[in-house]
């Protein structure tokens, strides 16, 4: 056990607390959800509320750390890691687990517990009448629980570990109704791309630990700083193929067709996967080896920067015609994670972790309001809904505040945030990305009226009678708006809450200085264009779609011609994915099925064969004659010799006496007259 | 010193011990033979004990020793006697073959 004080490192950020009760102990976060896990699959169906209350228990628990370390490293910086080596290869490689307690990790430490814990309560109305909870409780902490472990780890091996444990828990959830072919399907694509990109993480990982001999981020992070050779050597490639891992979580274009799939789970899985889990891991991992491409692999960042400006536009507009309203808002959380990798990669390191931790509150507060929704009318589709402006007052108002916050509309958090990366992209260089993300603004505001419109205003279109959702599943909503609206004001540009500075401060606290700034002031023409082009989105959607005529035709009036089938289609890229995947898996599998009926068929018969022969040799003549020769001669010979001299024994003490006397004898004879 | 006398005497009646034990049949006689083996013996270690004057008087302590083994293995001997003879009606060892194969 090691405890690595970061604040000793030659360059880290100052920070006023090391250790102590609460760091000491942050550990316990990562443990106490997939203990949770456990407890719920070995007790849950016994309980009252199937194990729910494990696993809120777990997260309540987790909450307190989290929120404790939050306001220690707002005041004070929090900056510490606590290693156990578990392994040794060779002289130096060392396998360690444990957790970092630095400015980003309490971030997501905070985000994931305290999201976790609003979605899970808002689960137990949404699941009430469900199957297999707690099934669904377990696999939910084991979710929370791998995120924890994948945001706490010192290294990339812990990292891999909870990213799988991440991508494990989601294949559960999203194949939660299991008894619909389909949704075993969007588990199945969602594993599966994953799995694609996680060859990426893997690979990049081991070339970065071999190169410099650690997976341990402080020291790589060091490393990076100090531009050390052997680092440098590897970064781009390695830099680019963790970007690849991160593509894969994060659902960047073209890894991004699981996540709408995603949406076969329950709602709060989606709200708790676009929020604070899974998705986030992508931008959490970029995060958190920032100083490999700011101090060494900048020359891939303009390809970086590239992938996440396409995702975060040509995305967007998908959401434009989708009718399953939990779609629009994957299609949305795509084009939000485009923002966050793009401003990441271009080296907003505040901007794109600062939109990652506004976009968790108010993307889990639109799919909690989505799931209210769906539960009243029991249908994905917008088409089934509108109207329930009135009857789901509760719920309309939340879904609009955090609508509005994610279209970036003045003083809502994702208008700082947003404001943020623009700043970011256009200080980097990036003019014409920070363009695109301001067009990409436009689209978000339109396509989140259009969702409004459709959902909530006009006439109702579904079937019975939509009631508003009892108390457990809107008192979240209500938790959730609060942040959505407020905690865009712990990084206003030239400003700060008093006594506890602006997030970028917080961030800051890591070993190294991440080399990126934070606006000093109000960029007023820029936040007045983006707060402009989202003004407009919401106008102009509210004229095509505000007065809902109703029907199909009418409500897919914005149909650019040359447009329309290209998004509905969604720009063939599953076909293309199929394709590939069919193209060029079909000769290969040809050929490895020629290889396995002729090759390896032959080898293994021969093989077998072989050992049948050998076999029969053995047994006929080793076994058969020399082993049981050899048994049965022992055996007999203990006979004979038994029958022989058992004559002795007559029974007639006399002549035992007789003997005995004689042998007397013959002793005093040798040894009186003999020796 | 009047050893050789007592010796002779001893290895006399060891002999005579060893004559009866294989030529007797009947077992309370063979019982009685041992008996006469185990107080030649006692007459050789009392021999030497007053020939050899030992500090610590070994071969009267053994004589002892001898004695009480002896009445005890008699006491047994004659048990078992006493029990082969109700059940059998005879103290003859020629028919106790027993204890064959």
């Amino acid at each position: 056990m090691t405890w690595v004080v970061a604040t000793e490192a030659e360059h880290a950020v100052e920070a006023g607390v090391t250790g102590g009760f609460w760091v000491d102990t942050a550990g316990i976060m990562l443990v106490l959800p997939l203990v949770a896990f456990l407890l719920i699959l070995a007790v849950g169906k016994r309980m009252r509320y199937h194990g729910a209350e494990i696993a809120i228990g777990a997260l309540a628990i987790n909450s307190l750390w989290g929120t404790v370390l939050f306001v220690m490293n707002m005041t004070e910086g929090v900056l510490a890691q606590k290693t156990f080596e578990i392994a040794r290869i060779g002289s130096d490689l060392v396998f360690e687990l444990g957790w970092v307690v630095d400015g980003l990790s309490i971030m997501m430490y905070f985000l994931v517990n305290v999201v976790g814990l609003i979605v899970f309560i808002y689960a137990v109305g949404y699941m009430k009448d469900d199957i297999r909870v707690d099934w669904f409780f377990a696999a939910f902490s084991l979710f929370a629980g791998s995120m924890l472990i994948l945001v706490g780890a010192p290294n990339l091996i812990q990292l891999i570990i909870g990213w799988e444990g991440v991508g494990l828990a989601s294949y559960f959830l999203i194949g939660f109704y299991w008894e619909d072919m389909a949704n075993v399907n969007a588990g199945n694509k969602a594993f599966m791309v994953n799995k694609v990109a996680d060859v990426g993480l893997i690979l990049g990982a081991i070339i970065l630990g071999l190169a410099i001999g650690t997976f341990d981020f402080f020291e790589m992070s060091t490393a990076a700083f100090d531009h050390s050779e052997p680092l440098g050597a590897v970064a781009v490639v390695g830099g680019a193929l963790l970007f690849f891992g991160a593509m894969g979580k994060s659902a960047q274009f073209p890894l991004h067709i699981w996540l709408p799939d995603a949406m076969a789970g329950p709602t709060p899985v989606s709200a708790l996967m676009h929020a604070a889990t899974m998705v986030t891991a992508g931008v959490y991992l970029m995060g958190r080896v920032f100083p490999l491409f700011e101090y060494l692999a900048s020359d891939i960042r303009p390809w970086l920067v590239a992938i996440g400006a396409i995702t975060l536009f040509a995305i967007g507009l998908l959401a434009l015609v989708a009718d399953d309203i939990k779609k629009v808002l994957a299609y949305s959380t795509v084009s939000q994670l485009g923002y966050m990798m793009t401003a990441v990669a271009a080296g907003g390191y505040t901007a794109g972790l600062f939109h990652l931790f506004t976009h968790a509150f108010f993307k889990a507060l639109l799919f909690l309001g989505a799931g209210s929704v769906i539960h009243a009318v029991h249908s994905n589709n917008m088409s089934d809904m509108g109207g329930l402006r009135k009857a789901m007052p509760r719920t309309y108002w939340t879904f609009v505040v955090g609508s509005l916050s994610l279209a970036g509309i003045l003083p809502l958090a994702g208008f700082w945030s947003k404001d943020e990366i623009l700043v970011a992209l256009g200080h980097e260089g990036y003019v014409a990305v920070m363009w695109i993300a301001i067009a990409g603004a436009f689209v978000t505001a339109f396509y989140m009226t259009r969702a409004v419109a459709l959902t909530f205003h006009g006439e109702y279109k579904g079937h019975g009678h939509p009631h508003e959702s009892p108390a457990i599943m809107t008192v979240p909503l209500v938790a959730l708006a609060i942040p959505s609206i407020l905690f865009g004001l712990f990084n206003v540009p030239g400003w700060e809450i008093p006594g506890i500075g602006n997030f970028s401060e917080w961030l800051a606290v890591r070993v190294v200085p991440m080399g990126d700034e934070h606006a000093e002031a109000i960029d007023l023409v820029l936040a007045g264009s983006g707060l402009f082009a989202a003004l407009l989105g919401i106008a102009l959607g509210w004229m095509v779609w505000g007065k809902d005529r109703a029907t199909q035709a009418e409500r897919d009036r914005f149909e650019i011609p040359a447009l329309y089938p290209l998004l509905r289609n969604k720009y063939y890229v599953d076909d293309l994915a199929d394709g590939i995947t069919a193209g060029t898996m079909g000769p290969v599998a040809r050929f490895v099925n020629w290889v396995n009926d002729y090759v390896i068929d032959s080898i293994v018969n021969g093989a077998a064969f072989l050992t049948k022969s050998l076999g029969s040799f053995v047994y006929g003549v080793v076994d058969q004659r020399g082993v049981d020769g050899v048994v049965h001669g022992l055996g007999a010979g203990a006979d004979g010799a038994g029958s022989a001299l058992r004559k002795l024994q007559t029974g007639r003490i006399q002549q035992y006496a007789a003997g005995f006397v004689g042998g007397a004898l013959a002793l005093i004879v040798l040894f009186v007259f003999v020796i | 010193m009047l050893l050789n006398q007592f010796l002779i005497l001893a290895a006399a009646m060891f002999s005579l011990g060893i004559y009866g034990l294989l030529v007797r049949r009947n077992i309370v006689l063979i019982l009685l033979s041992v008996e006469l083996m185990l107080a030649a013996v006692n007459i050789n270690l009392i021999a030497f004990e007053a020939v050899l004057r030992t500090s610590d008087a070994i071969g009267q302590v053994f004589a002892v020793f001898v004695i009480t083994v002896a009445a005890a293995e008699v006491g047994i001997g004659l048990a078992i006697v006493l029990m082969i003879f109700r059940n059998r009606k005879s103290a003859n060892v020629d028919e106790l073959d027993l204890m064959r194969w």
